[in-house]
């Protein structure tokens, strides 16, 4: 399926990584195209688990490292406007809803999107993404009908095709795979372990398909008026 | 953050005994636990900059190690606790890395306040 033309991409998610994870490769070809994409990230992802042994951060020098990635990843995007928004991994959920509504709000009026990239609310498995997802999809249904951006959210609970279906929106990327490879390997403290799983994968004779490097998928989220 | 060896990790844990310290303790599965594995119980707790004042610390010697710290009126302790350092900020930062090198347990003494 092909590009839909843009004015402007907002992109929310709440860890470095996430968006190179589900987006890196459409985005990429978003700037191809020149359309601006400002990408809010709410934490640094300071709980992250991965810390090696031998290890290679604490627990109190990962943020920095994270925020270093974020930055590396978003160069192989192409994003010039990244907002690091400064809450803690873990903890987005706890924060006030309200607060969290107008912390999407006030980036819909600045940026008037029309365009925005975030999880599926229900079907984004870690608590921070359900509360990113909540407060996007909640300050773009408080929108009037005809002004809300188009939202392509990402899921990937277990259960998430037998309740929803499957995505229908999907994105060849396979034109910037190595953009989308090189934004993964960015994010080298989260990723490095991924990638040596895969390897072990491919080692033990389980060879892990590439086909999720070649699409991108999502699901255009429908809002009940 | 290197190996834990017990001798200097006791001493430095006894250098902040009787001071008013900021505490980070954290336990862990990971947030995607139960999506890899749905038999997984998923259980954590986490308290940051937690003001607190021991009068006793103790590693046991055991291997991944116990640390202990008794209060006026109450405890904290780590299970699982394999490496540690003293940080360019003088903070005492102790972790459980499994065998993976993912953090399970933190366990940290600062006599300032750790980030946000």
């Amino acid at each position: 399926m092909s590009l839909q033309p843009q004015r402007q991409i907002l992109v929310v998610f709440p860890h470095p990584d996430d968006e190179a994870f589900s987006s890196a490769g459409t985005i990429r070809l978003y700037r191809n195209a020149g359309v601006p994409v400002t990408y809010a990230c709410l934490t640094l992802g300071e709980m992250g688990r991965n810390l090696g042994n031998p290890p290679f951060a604490t627990r109190e020098s990962l943020p920095e490292i994270r925020r270093k990635e974020l930055k590396d990843a978003c160069e192989v995007m192409g994003i010039e406007d990244l907002r690091m928004m400064g809450l803690r991994d873990k903890t987005v959920e706890f924060e006030d809803d309200e607060k969290m509504v107008k912390l999407v709000t006030d980036l819909i009026d600045e940026l008037n999107p029309s365009l925005i990239f975030t999880f599926y609310p229900g079907y984004a498995v870690h608590p921070d993404h359900e509360a990113t997802a909540r407060a996007v999809m909640e300050a773009v249904r408080r929108m009037k009908p005809e002004n809300r951006p188009t939202v392509y959210a990402c899921a990937f609970a277990n259960n998430t095709v037998a309740e929803i279906g499957e995505p229908n929106v999907v994105i060849d990327v396979s034109s910037v795979k190595q953009e989308k490879v090189k934004a993964l390997q960015a994010h080298a403290s989260q990723t490095a372990w991924m990638i040596e799983e895969s390897t072990k994968r491919v080692e033990e004779g389980r060879p892990m398909s590439d086909s999720w490097l070649h699409y991108e998928k999502f699901y255009q989220y429908h809002f009940e008026d | 953050m290197k190996e834990v060896q017990t001798n200097e990790l006791q001493k430095l844990l006894n250098s902040f005994a009787n001071k008013d310290v900021y505490i980070h303790l954290e336990t862990t599965n990971g947030a995607y636990a139960t999506h890899f594995d749905e038999k997984v119980f998923n259980a954590g707790a986490f308290i940051r900059n937690a003001k607190i004042r021991y009068e006793l610390a103790k590693i046991i010697e055991d291997s991944p190690h116990r640390v202990g710290l008794k209060m006026e009126h109450g405890w904290v302790y780590a299970q699982g606790i394999t490496h540690y350092e003293l940080d360019e900020q003088g903070r005492l930062l102790m972790a459980g890395l499994d065998y993976t090198g993912k953090l399970a347990v933190a366990l940290e003494i600062s006599e300032t306040p750790f980030s946000y």
